[in-house]
This record gives C-alpha cells, sequence and structure tokens, in this order.
C-alpha cells in the first residue's frame, strides 16, 4: 500500500511517499514562497526522484485543518484534483493529529500548538498509550493561550510543545507554565507530510477515507462575516427582548 | 477528427464554480456553472471567503457533471485551461489547484488564461464567423475595459475606468434604492418602468483621455439626488431614478466603444461580461453601430455571466500559439490583459 502525504496548513509545505512501514521520499520546505507555486513542483520533483508513478498510489493523505484558510485550500483543491483524475480516495487527516505524531511514542502530553492570529493558537493534546497508540485527551480547537497555559497546568503532566505557535507564544509559555515542559527540536517540531500520510495509512487502514469530490478542509471557524452576521443578530435579538421587557 | 483539440476548461474567480469542454475553441460541449449568488446575498456582495469555501465543495462536481454531460472523460481530454486572475485569490487558487493537479496526473498541457480574454472570447462560441481584428467592451462588475482585438490573444488596451467598475456602479446605485443584491440586473428591470429624461445626470468626462471611464462621479450624483430628496421629504421614483441613471452610463459606453472603432476603422464591435446583458446597453448599442454600420456582437447571457465554457474558447487560441503553463502557475488577483 502507497499512501502520498501533503501538508500545506501553515508556512510548511511537505510532501510524502509511506509504504507499509517505509517512507520512501519527503519532501518538506519552510520558506515563505507560497504554496500554489511549491506544492505540486515538489511532489513532481520528489517522485521523479523516487521513480514512483502516480497510479501506482493508492490514497492521498491530507492535513485536513486546521491552519490557514488559503493553504488548507491549496492542498485540498490539489488532492481533489488527483483523486478525481486517478480514481483514488482521499484521507482527511487532523493537521494537530499528525503534528502529534512527529513525536510519536514519547512520554507525557504532547500539545502542538498553531498560530491561530487573533490572540488564539489551534491546539490539542495528544499522548501515547502503553500499546503505543495515539489517544487523543483534548480534540483540536482553537483556544487563547492563557487558557491553553491554565489548562495544561490544572492537566498537570509533563508537557511538549511543538508547532509554528512556539515562535510567538514562547515567552508566554516560559513565563505561565508551572509544570515541567520541553520543546521540540527543529527536525521534528513543524508539520510534516511523512506523519500525515503514515496517519493516513492508519485511518486508511480502519476505513476513514473519503471521495475526493466529498473532501474539504476542517477550518474549525467560521469566516469573518459570518461571525460578524451572528453577531449581529444576536445583539438585534437582545434589543428586541429588552424592548419587550418593558 | 484526430485535429480535434477537446479542452477542459475550469473558472472560479468570483462566485461562479463552472467546468466545461470545449472543441476548437468554438463548440461548447459542456458548460455547467454553479453560482453562489444566493448565499452572498444575505451580505449585500460577495463574501471572499466564503466564496473560497464553496468552491472548494463544488469543484469536483462541477467538473464531473462537466465531462458526463460532454459525454467524455478525462483520457479523451487534450489540454486543461484555467483562470488564473484576475479576480478573488482565494477563489482563483482553488480552480487553478484542481486545474494544474488534473492536468498533472493525467499529463495534459495546463493554460493559464485571463479571465477578461475569457469574456471576449464568449463571442466567439456564440458567433462562430467573428475573427479579429474587432473592438471589444469588456464590462462587468470588476472590469471595464475598452480593447482593440487584434488577433487572437493580442490586446491593446484603449481603455479603463479610472474609479468603479459600470457593474460596481450598478451595484451601489441599486443598493442606494433598495434593490439588494445582485444590483445590475434588479436595476435593469426596474428601469424599464421608468422615465430616463427624468433626471438629467452628469456623464463624467475624462479631460486627457479619449477612451477611459469615470463612474464614482455619477454614482456620487445619483447618491446625492437620493439624499437632497430625503432631506426635503420627498419620495423619489426609484424607477425613473435607475432608467436616467443607466441612460448615463449606457450613453457613457456607446460613444466610446462605438469611436473608438471608427477611430481604428473597425466595422465589428463585440460586447462582453456580465453588464453586456444589460437590455438597455444593448439596445443604444444596436442603435449607434447601425447608423456607423458597425456589426455588434454581444453573446447570450449564460455566456455574459462568468462560465468556464469561454476559458475553454480563449485557452484554445492560446494553446494553438503553444502557450503552456508550469505545475508552478500561481494565481494573480490583478493580472493585466496581455502579460
Amino acid at each position: 500500500m502507497r499512501i502520498l502525504g501533503f501538508d500545506s496548513s501553515g508556512l510548511v509545505a511537505s510532501v510524502a511517499v509511506v509504504e507499509e512501514d517505509s517512507l520512501i521520499a519527503e519532501y518538506t520546505m519552510n520558506h515563505k514562497k507560497t504554496h500554489s507555486q511549491t506544492l505540486l513542483p515538489m511532489l513532481d520533483e520528489m517522485l521523479a526522484m523516487a521513480e514512483i508513478s502516480l497510479d501506482t498510489i493508492d490514497g492521498l493523505a491530507i492535513a485536513a485543518g486546521p491552519g490557514s484558510f488559503t493553504g488548507l485550500r491549496i492542498g485540498s483543491a490539489t488532492v481533489k484534483g488527483l483523486a478525481l483524475a486517478l480514481d483514488i480516495p482521499v484521507i482527511p487527516v487532523p493537521t494537530l493529529e499528525a503534528l502529534a505524531y512527529n513525536l510519536w511514542g514519547s512520554d507525557g502530553l504532547i500539545c502542538p500548538i498553531m498560530d491561530a492570529r487573533r490572540n488564539q493558537v489551534y491546539t490539542g493534546c495528544y499522548s501515547f498509550d502503553q500499546n503505543e497508540k495515539l489517544i487523543m485527551e483534548m480534540d483540536q480547537i482553537p483556544m487563547d493561550m492563557e487558557e491553553l497555559i491554565a489548562l495544561l497546568n490544572r492537566k498537570g503532566r509533563k508537557v511538549i510543545f511543538l508547532g509554528d505557535g512556539v515562535v510567538p507564544y514562547r515567552k508566554k509559555i516560559v513565563d505561565g507554565m508551572k509544570i515541567p515542559y520541553t520543546f521540540a527540536p527543529a527536525h521534528m517540531n513543524r508539520q510534516r507530510a511523512a506523519s500525515v500520510a503514515v496517519c493516513g495509512c492508519i485511518r486508511f487502514r480502519q476505513g476513514y477515507y473519503e471521495n475526493g469530490d466529498d473532501h474539504k478542509p476542517v477550518y474549525l471557524r467560521v469566516s469573518q462575516a459570518e461571525r460578524e452576521r451572528s453577531e449581529r443578530e444576536k445583539e438585534n435579538r437582545h434589543d428586541t427582548t429588552a424592548a419587550g421587557d418593558k | 477528427m484526430k485535429d480535434d483539440v477537446k479542452i477542459l476548461a475550469i473558472e472560479s474567480s468570483c462566485d461562479e464554480t463552472s467546468a466545461a469542454v470545449v472543441v476548437n475553441g468554438r463548440k461548447v460541449l459542456s458548460n455547467i456553472i454553479y453560482s453562489q449568488i444566493e448565499i452572498h446575498t444575505v451580505y449585500g456582495g460577495v463574501v471572499p471567503e466564503i466564496a473560497s469555501r464553496k468552491h472548494v465543495e463544488k469543484i469536483n462536481q462541477v467538473i464531473r457533471a462537466a465531462l458526463e454531460e460532454a459525454k467524455c472523460t478525462l483520457d479523451d481530454i487534450d489540454a486543461v485551461a484555467v483562470t488564473y486572475g484576475p479576480g478573488l485569490v482565494g477563489a482563483l487558487l482553488v480552480g487553478l489547484g484542481a486545474a494544474k493537479a488534473i492536468s498533472y496526473a493525467k499529463k495534459l498541457p495546463l493554460i493559464g488564461v485571463h479571465h477578461i480574454e475569457g469574456h471576449i472570447a464568449a463571442n466567439f462560441i456564440e458567433y462562430p464567423e467573428l475573427e479579429p481584428p474587432f473592438m471589444c467592451l469588456v464590462v462587468s462588475g470588476g472590469h471595464t475595459h475598452l480593447v482593440r482585438v487584434k488577433d487572437y490573444g493580442s490586446f491593446d488596451i484603449l481603455g479603463i475606468t479610472r474609479d468603479d467598475a459600470a457593474g460596481e456602479a450598478f451595484d451601489k446605485v441599486a443598493r442606494a434604492i433598495g434593490l439588494g443584491y445582485p444590483g445590475g440586473p434588479k436595476l435593469d428591470k426596474l428601469a424599464k418602468e421608468g422615465n430616463p429624461d427624468a433626471i438629467v445626470f452628469p456623464k463624467a468626462k475624462i479631460s486627457d483621455s479619449e477612451f477611459d471611464f469615470s463612474f464614482s462621479g455619477l454614482k456620487s450624483a445619483v447618491l446625492n439626488y437620493i439624499n437632497q430628496a430625503q432631506m426635503r421629504g420627498e419620495t423619489i421614483r426609484t424607477a425613473d431614478v435607475a432608467a436616467s441613471f443607466q441612460k448615463a452610463v449606457t450613453e457613457v459606453l456607446t460613444e466610446h466603444a462605438v469611436w473608438a472603432a471608427k477611430r481604428f476603422d473597425m466595422d465589428k464591435l463585440a460586447l462582453a461580461g456580465g453588464v453586456a446583458s444589460n437590455s438597455a446597453l444593448r439596445a443604444a448599442m444596436d442603435q449607434a453601430c447601425k447608423k456607423e454600420n458597425i456589426h455588434l456582437y454581444y453573446p447570450s447571457p449564460l455566456l455574459c455571466t462568468d462560465n468556464a465554457a469561454m476559458i475553454g474558447a480563449a485557452g484554445y487560441y492560446e494553446y494553438k500559439k503553444g502557450i503552456r503553463h508550469g505545475w508552478d502557475l500561481n494565481a494573480v488577483p490583478n493580472l493585466k490583459l496581455g502579460e
């Protein structure tokens, strides 16, 4: 079984091929060029180097969100196009679960954080049990950093932080954490398509895949226009109730 | 038969997700358009983030439907054409991402197409006999271009709008008189019940250019007229406002376009873009062109809106010229025509 992995959820662009329990190739760039310019050329170059034909691929694993809305859509549109042309399924993998998988087998709580702007991070909490199975302790969610730190302090287990959210929030973490914690090193602290592909293999075997036509990213947030509209509606409802009370 | 070139075309630059199969740039086998208008109506205009999300949800279904209706599979396709600008960047990236992936997986040539070039090429679909050179007025919600089409894929831009696009002015005036979104078609309908000579709105003249347009002054004049009437407590006849405004816009568009055709000695003038289906513009153009012995072309309303068939038509002529794009093709939201 050969699975292609894709991650374009953040600044990193990454593609990988995993076959059973070996990683055949992985190409990761943490550079400013847009994913629209990098993702497909990277795939092309990687497959050429690895002498792999697209016809031999069984499934397309994608970091399905959360992440940068535009980044997610570039990845999503790409795998959807490939799925349609190759007639193979898409395997959506939660971005934060794939990030946690970078630290497979670690003790303690794995806490990936992605910068979500508006003073928030996309985060989740994961651990590995005695059978080396990934346990989701807290599902992925957008959260204020202060709230996350308070929550981790309450849990009281040693935490490993990773993800691009570490950069803007390092000081807050250092100042706020009252329990032991570490930061993951460079080779495992960003999105990696190899992790996406490995998680994709597991999900594929379990039957968690979909037709590319139905695939869409998981944003975890509505658009600004929708948010403002529902806030306005809430206010209006509030106004009418208040008026009715009089 | 082998010489036939079958192009799969994809368009997602604004709020329409569209895919089409076009043979030799002229014959449309399918043209599937999924319009998001209803979704954006509650916001009074297109919300880019919502548009982009909808494109992702619909893109494959639209492509599949286009292939099905054309009774073909990707194996029958010779090239993939896709809009890569101008437009909303997030929206463009969806169609572009899917188009690139399909052409890559199927080892098909990829042709990036300029959205305006597509609008112009809609006329090739409607009129098999039409060939360059001709003059073309492209008018839509986002664009007002007076273009001299010298050859297939070869253009001189003679005039553009200095501020609002014609369709944008339509939308803003429509909103001011309470018509809602999308304003153009609604205003066109209301204007039919009004008197176009009831109010004289100023026609914007640009002193240093004979072909450029300006619509923000006209738009402000209409808004001022409405405000002043309201302050005086008068009720305005919205149908008269619509008709008078529409007349001011169409007169300027017609005068410039016909003058450009005469100035460059062309006997063919084409309309393109969403506003090209405005009934007053068509009538004014018809009349002016008859008087000057100019043959007027305009696509049917469906081909005036954003659609992929027009991208397939334009893409064919780019294909014939040997234009091929790489897998690194990016969306260019402010792409200039002829670049």
